[in-house]
This record gives C-alpha cells, structure tokens and sequence, in this order.
C-alpha cells in the first residue's frame, strides 16, 4: 500500500531524514514512535507529499510521489490525515468542514456529501454536534470530527501524526477509541504516537526512529516482548515513555 | 469677519452630486483595490520567484510615490495606453483602483500569513488544489481577519478620493471648491465639506468595530 524506498530529505543543510526505508502493507497498523526532533512528523508528511524530499521514492498504491507527472491533490485525497493540532477549518461548521472536499475535490452531491458527512459524525459519537463550529467543541471533539472528515473521503490509507499529544489526558481515550475500532475494521493505518497502549493493542509493526534513521522496524510481539535486544537508544526511549 | 452661510443650502445639489461621484470612486477603488491586491498577495507570497518579484515591485513603487504624482501621470499617460481621451472621471477610477491595490496588497499578505500553516497542509491533504485550498480556505479566513484593516484603509482612501479635484473633476471637495471660488465663500465650504468628510468617517469606522465583532471567527 504504501512503500516507502531509501527516502532522505534536507531543510538546507540540516539532514532530517537518512535514507529510510520501510513498507505498510493493506490492513497494516503501524506505529511510529522516536524522540522529539527525530523526524516522526517530516517521514509521515512525504507520505503525502505534504512534504518533499530530495532523495528516494514513495510509492503510495502504486503511484509514485516522487515522479513530477504524479498529480499529487488526486493521490492526497485518497490518503486521509489526521493531525496533532486537528486542524478543522475554524470558519466553516463541522457539516461544512465534513462535506466541503467531498464536494469540490470528489464531486459528491451537496446531499450525498452531508448524507456521508452526518453517519460518519454519528459514528464518532457527535450528531448532535453538526450545526457548530470547531471552536465550540472540546479538543477531543475537534479530533474526532477531523478522522471523521478524512474518513468521509473514502481514503485507503490513514495517516496519524501525534492525534492525542495535544489532548488533556482525559480525552485521550475518546480518540483512541475511535482509532481502535477503525484499526479493528482492517484500515490500514500509519500512526505517530506515543501511546504504547494503543500500539500494544492494535499495532501489527512498530518503527522506532532517531534523529533521521529508522532504527527499528519489527513486528510488535517482537518490539515489546524482547526488550533486550532492542537497541539502546530505543531501550532508553521506552523506559522513559513506558514509566507512566 | 463676516461669514455667509446662506449659500450652502443652495449649493446643496451641486455637493450631492460631487458626494455621490467620491462615494462610487471610492467603492470601486476598495473593491477594485482589494481583488486586485488579493491577486497581488498571493503573487508575493509565490514560491515562483520572477513572479513575486512582479509583485514587490508594483508594491514598492506605489507605496513609495505621492498619490498626487500618480493621479496627474496617469492621467497623461492612459490616454496614449487607450489610444483616446479619457477624461477626468474614468482616469480617477482606474488610477484609484490600481494605486489602492498596492495597500490592500499588503494588508491581505498580513491577512493570509496569518493562518497557521497547518491549514494548508490540513486542506492539501483533503486533495484540495492550491487555488481551491486559496478560495475554500485561506482566504475566507484571512479576509475576515484583516476586515478592520481593510476598512481603515477604505476610510484613508475616501479621504484621499479628494486629491482628484487637481484633475478638474467634480467630486465632493472639487464641487466645494468651485462653489467656494464662485461666491466667495471659501471658509463656509470648506468647514462644510470638512464636516461632512468627517462624519462619513466616523460613521465608516464605528462601522468597523460593529462588523469586527460580527464576523469574528469563533475560536
Ligand atoms: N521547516 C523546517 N525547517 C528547518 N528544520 C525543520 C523544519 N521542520 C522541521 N525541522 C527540523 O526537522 C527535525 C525533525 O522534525 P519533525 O517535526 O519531523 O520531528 P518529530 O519527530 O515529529 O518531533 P516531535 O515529536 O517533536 O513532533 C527537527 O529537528 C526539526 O527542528
Ligand atoms: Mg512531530
């Protein structure tokens, strides 16, 4: 689904990213965690080219991000994000941040688009929620409303980066939930978090990087049943992450 | 000294027209100005570089020349662009709308680099295009943040409108003064037209404070 191939990318001077290399497969959860700074947020960002960078490709349903001819709006709308800061568009209702891209970038009907738009709120636990703006809600209702959003796109892939890092602690759980059971139902999903329970429960692989590199790519069982043989560096981080 | 007011109410046609002519000059002017400079903000802010250079430029020139000079150039100037006479009037809107555009230029600039960039990313990765994520997202907000801006600018520019009596036309202040030369009757005027500059003013921006409130977007 979406493969990502010796990818490396420069602010500048400033390496972010070095070479990394690594692949989601359909019905894939996968949980990228690393220290502050380590380049969680750029490598998922090229995903979607939301980013560019300069070496390596990404190849998302087989279309190449890094090929100039690639329409880029086209593959980003089937590649629905979800962002730490929740980013809903603040002058629109939450119907209207709901149905706005499924209108003018898929070419839903007005009714079409707020038929998907309201199931998906219900789904999220929001109905009641439709007819007001963002900034009426909770953070954690903001954040739910904004899967909600990607979702209504149909998308074949999730990207997540942080959606809880900017939560108070108790609305943590009403997105994690939501984040579950969308795991649950075989989306393939590719998370930034440090949620470790959230990865312990419904994360098939966990990446671990540090300043750039991926460092660590295994499967779960293998990420947290044999802390031993983890590297340092990933050693030092979960035991700082998973005190708590 | 003995001051006449008898005259003003008898001037008071030749005033409501020039009134009227500074009212349309100056809504074209702001409404011209601001499509205009919102076209000329997203140049700046282009990642195109001869593009934003085009840009800068014409702002740079026109916040750098007296709006007199320019009203007296163009006025000589467009008639060889258009090929024929072009009067007073018409030469005063384009003038206007174009000199305008340069400030309200940089007022939407302020205005879209106001929002945060995580809208763009959030509308890019809704598969919005860049003119769609402009027109859908960015500039909705960024003009309602930068309306009371916008409206200071359009009250400064009502008043300048009255620079266009050096070019002979009639507007408020230039049907004064002709009064004001006729009669004999030059202080009367021009407290009159001063008085009425200013409660068109005030008015305007009392205005602005109601309508900020209004479409303030709820955060
Ligand atoms: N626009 C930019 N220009 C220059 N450097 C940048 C830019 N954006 C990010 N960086 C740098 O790139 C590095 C990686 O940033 P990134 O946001 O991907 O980290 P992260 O792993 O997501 O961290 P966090 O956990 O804090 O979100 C950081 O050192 C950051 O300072
Ligand atoms: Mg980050």
């Amino acid at each position: 689904m979406i493969s990502i191939k010796n990818v490396s990318k420069w602010y500048g001077n400033f390496q972010v990213l070095t070479d990394c290399t690594t692949e989601v497969k359909k019905g894939d959860v996968v949980v990228v965690c690393g220290p502050s700074g380590s380049g969680k947020s750029t490598l998922i960002k090229c995903v979607n080219a939301l980013e560019p960078f300069q070496k390596g490709d990404i190849v998302v349903d087989g279309t190449s991000i890094a090929d100039p001819s690639t329409n880029l709006p086209k593959i980003r709308s089937r590649v629905g994000m979800v962002f730490q800061h929740f980013e809903l568009f603040p002058h629109l209702t939450i119907t209207r941040n709901l149905a706005l891209a499924q209108e003018k970038v898929l070419g839903r009907s007005k009714d079409e688009a707020m038929t998907k738009g309201l199931a998906l709120l219900e789904r999220v636990g929001l109905k009641d929620h439709a007819h007001k703006f963002p900034g009426q809600l909770s953070g954690g209702q903001q954040q739910r409303v904004a899967i909600a959003r990607a979702l209504a796109m149909d998308p074949i892939v999730m990207l997540f980066d942080e959606p809880t890092s900017a939560l108070d602690p108790e609305m943590v759980n009403e997105v994690l939930d939501v984040m579950v059971e969308l795991a649950q139902e075989g989306m393939t999903m590719m998370c930034v978090t440090h949620e470790m329970g959230f990865a312990r429960k419904v994360a098939h692989r966990v990446i671990f990087m540090d300043k750039g590199h991926i460092v660590e790519d295994c499967a779960k069982e293998e990420f947290f049943g044999d802390l031993n043989s983890r590297s340092e560096r990933a050693r030092h981080f979960l035991s700082k992450i998973l005190q708590h | 000294m003995q001051l006449d007011w008898s005259s003003i109410p008898r001037a008071s046609n030749a005033l409501w027209e020039g009134f009227q002519f500074s009212i349309s000059l100056t809504a074209f002017a702001a409404l011209a100005g601001i499509i205009l400079g919102t076209l000329l903000a997203m140049a700046r802010l282009s990642s195109i570089k001869p593009l934003s250079m085009i840009a800068s430029g014409y702002v740079n020139i026109f916040r750098s020349t007296p709006l007199v000079i320019v009203i007296y150039w163009f006025y000589v100037v467009l008639p060889f662009i258009i090929g024929r006479p072009i009067g007073a009037e018409h030469s005063a809107y384009v003038t206007f709308a174009i000199f305008e555009a340069a400030y309200f230029c940089e007022i939407m600039r302020a205005g879209i680099q106001s929002i945060p960039k995580g809208q763009v990313y959030a509308g890019s990765a809704l598969g919005f295009t860049y003119g769609q994520n402009m027109r859908y997202i960015i500039l909705p907000q960024a003009f309602r943040n930068v309306v009371p801006l916008l409206l200071t600018q359009t009250i400064i520019l009502f008043q300048d409108t009255s620079l266009v009596y050096v070019l002979g036309a009639t507007d408020l202040f230039g049907a004064a003064d002709k009064i004001a030369h006729r009669d004999n009757t030059l202080l009367e005027m021009y407290v009159t037209v001063a008085v009425i500059y200013f409660v068109i003013s005030f008015f305007l921006s009392r205005l602005v404070k109601h309508l900020h409130s209004k479409i303030a977007i709820i955060r």
